[in-house]
């Protein structure tokens, strides 16, 4: 019991976790590369049916039909092709939903922590907004209201996790400018966009890549919650997520169909998150989790 | 104290408002309001009061004017599928939302905090560990993978869960898991990073110093002072994770709460409830969220005490 006195809460550092944490990227990078070269390496087209081997399980199982190690779905489709697919549009959206997110919370913060008074208040009023807001309901309402397709479903990805760049940024921000460097450029006559570029934003792109690591596994689990309901990405297009969602009627006899692509959005989560947290202790940024 | 309790009133009231007007402007992008708020099947005499109430043929200005006047006097229009007032149709479902959302907090509650405890106690041991990958796990699996899965094995395969409906205490447990996992997971971390940050302070060896017992050091002195910490949490992220939980695992459990409401207003496009159930679930959570910073002051005598 005395471990507990110790007056300095140092980060753990240990051989196990490191070996989970490779592992971890490993697979991360094994699942981008798979979904990056989908359309060259899936055994069947996505989309093409084939009535005569509907519902046939994988591999190792009995009624198995050659060449669907995933096995089929009720249409005849093969389950890991689509599954490819999905995963490569899941990722696809991930990226830019998190890069929108990155543009617009990080000029927000970029701007909230270099200029102070009522700009950086009223930055950070919409901050504690968004945060208030539950926002897989607006995300609803707004892709109800206008459709989902794509670009819609981006843009909500992308706003869905402003909020925390933005947060990081500014405190990143007012926390460089403190520093003696800084205050140096400003004496020696720098304006304040050339110290922004210069000086500033070298010195955010460690912590603005964990968070974007973080942002990718959060809007892979939003896309495909929202996908699941059904007001992601639209059938017949194949998403994880609605994979899961459409296949849930065919469980009790063709599990599979559903629990493919199930396991590919918990890989994907849980070796990004991994990821992330390697990234986070490797750039030593002073982010303790919330 | 005064002076807070004002603060957090300001802070809910101009939340409120946003969120309003967000969900008027998302109303109003979709272009013709006529359509968006009235759908089909009304009578003439219906369709011009409705119109004239909230001034849908009005400029965008006096319709938000209208919206306002509406929202302040609790009338939000009709729903387009039931053919009642909005407000009744969710306030139907109120009870039922409730009760999956106090069943998960007590769970949560009752599994996270020792969970929180036990891994701040054993940081160094496997009992850490173990403490650290749960609550990792309920970040990284979406709850509706969760209830899925539980579904397919509970239900399907062992035939031990009743699968829809809210009728018995059968009822309630996978919808109640499924709603916990990330909140779990939230509070886990949570309630560990606090306990730790208390241990390591000199209190706690003063304590010890004194001879109490280690139970009372850790229950105590530990957690009454992580506590306060803890409480802020609940409210803060509880509130809006439970509040995106509950429309995935309402809808999939066939509960009728407002989750399962909303996603369903979605899909059929039934814009008056799916409005006012954002804006019910919005004042939940705000609300939620400013008895969380009074609690929090309360148990926080710096709060408590001061003076302006």
């Amino acid at each position: 019991m005395t471990t507990l006195a110790d007056p300095a809460i140092a980060p753990r550092r240990k051989g196990s976790t490191d070996f989970i944490q490779k592992i971890a990227i490993g697979i991360a990078i094994l699942l981008f590369a798979l979904a990056l070269l989908a359309p060259w390496i899936v055994p069947f087209a996505p989309l093409d049916q084939s009535l005569l081997s509907r519902l046939r399980p994988p591999l190792g199982f009995e009624r198995f039909a050659a060449g669907h190690y995933a096995g089929t779905d009720e249409l005849g489709r093969d389950v890991l092709s689509r599954s490819l697919y999905g995963m490569r549009l899941t990722l696809a959206l991930a990226f830019a939903g998190a890069l929108i997110g990155l543009l617009i919370g990080g000029t927000l913060g970029l701007v909230a922590g270099l200029r102070r008074g009522w700009v950086e208040d009223g930055i950070m009023a919409l901050v504690d907004m968004q945060i208030a807001i539950p926002f897989t309901l607006v995300a609803l309402l707004i892709l109800s209201l206008l459709g989902s397709n794509l670009t819609v479903l981006v843009l909500v990805l992308g706003i869905a996790g402003w909020e925390q760049y933005a947060r990081i940024v500014r405190a990143e921000v007012r926390r460089l400018s403190a520093l003696p460097f800084i205050e140096a450029a400003w004496t020696a006559g720098a304006g304040p966009v050339y110290i922004a570029c210069r000086h500033v934003l070298p010195n955010l792109i460690s912590p603005l890549v964990v968070q974007f690591t973080l942002a990718l596994s959060n809007i892979v689990i939003l896309e495909s919650t929202l996908s699941f309901l059904g007001l992601g990405v639209q059938p017949p297009q194949p998403s994880l997520g609605s994979m899961v969602g459409l296949g849930r009627d065919y469980m009790p006899t063709a599990p599979w169909i559903v629990l493919v692509p199930a396991a590919l959005i918990v890989a994907l989560t849980f070796s990004v998150q991994i990821m992330g947290d390697w990234l986070r202790d490797r750039a030593d940024v002073r982010l303790r989790d919330r | 104290m005064i002076p807070y309790l004002i603060r957090v009133a300001v802070k809910s009231v101009v939340t409120l408002f946003a969120i309003a007007t967000i969900t008027f402007i998302a109303t109003r992008l979709s272009g013709n309001p006529i359509n968006t708020f009235l759908g089909d099947g009304l009578t003439e005499e219906g369709r011009a009061e409705l119109i004239r109430y909230f001034q849908l043929d009005g400029s965008l200005w006096q319709q938000y004017l209208a919206f306002m006047r509406g929202a302040v006097s609790g009338e939000f229009g009709l729903s387009f599928v039931d053919r009642r007032p909005v407000t009744e149709v969710v306030g139907d479902r109120l009870w039922a939302s409730g009760q999956l959302l106090l069943a998960s907090v007590a769970f949560t509650l009752l599994v996270a905090i020792p969970l929180g405890i036990l891994g701040a106690i054993f940081r160094k041991s496997w009992i850490g560990s173990a403490v650290m990958m749960v609550a990792f796990a309920g970040y990284a699996v979406p709850s509706f993978i969760l209830a899925i899965v539980m579904v397919l094995v509970f239900s399907y395969w062992l035939n031990w869960l009743p699968v829809v409906g809210n009728g018995s205490f059968a009822h309630f447990i996978m919808p109640t898991i499924a709603m916990s996992g990330v909140l779990i997971a939230a509070l886990t971390r949570f309630t560990r990073n606090a306990m730790l940050d208390v241990l390591g302070q000199d209190f706690i060896r003063t304590a010890r110093a004194k001879g109490l017992s280690e139970a009372r050091v850790v229950l105590r002195h530990g957690l009454g002072n992580a506590g306060v910490t803890v409480i802020s949490v609940i409210g803060l992220q509880v509130a809006g994770l439970a509040a995106a939980g509950s429309v995935v695992v309402e809808s999939i459990f066939s509960w009728p709460g407002i989750g399962q409401l909303l996603v369903n207003a979605a899909l059929v496009r039934d814009y008056p409830v799916l409005q006012f159930g954002v804006i019910t679930v919005a004042v939940a959570v705000v609300a939620i969220n400013a008895i969380t910073d009074v609690s929090y002051a309360l148990a926080d005598p710096r709060i408590r005490l001061a003076r302006s």
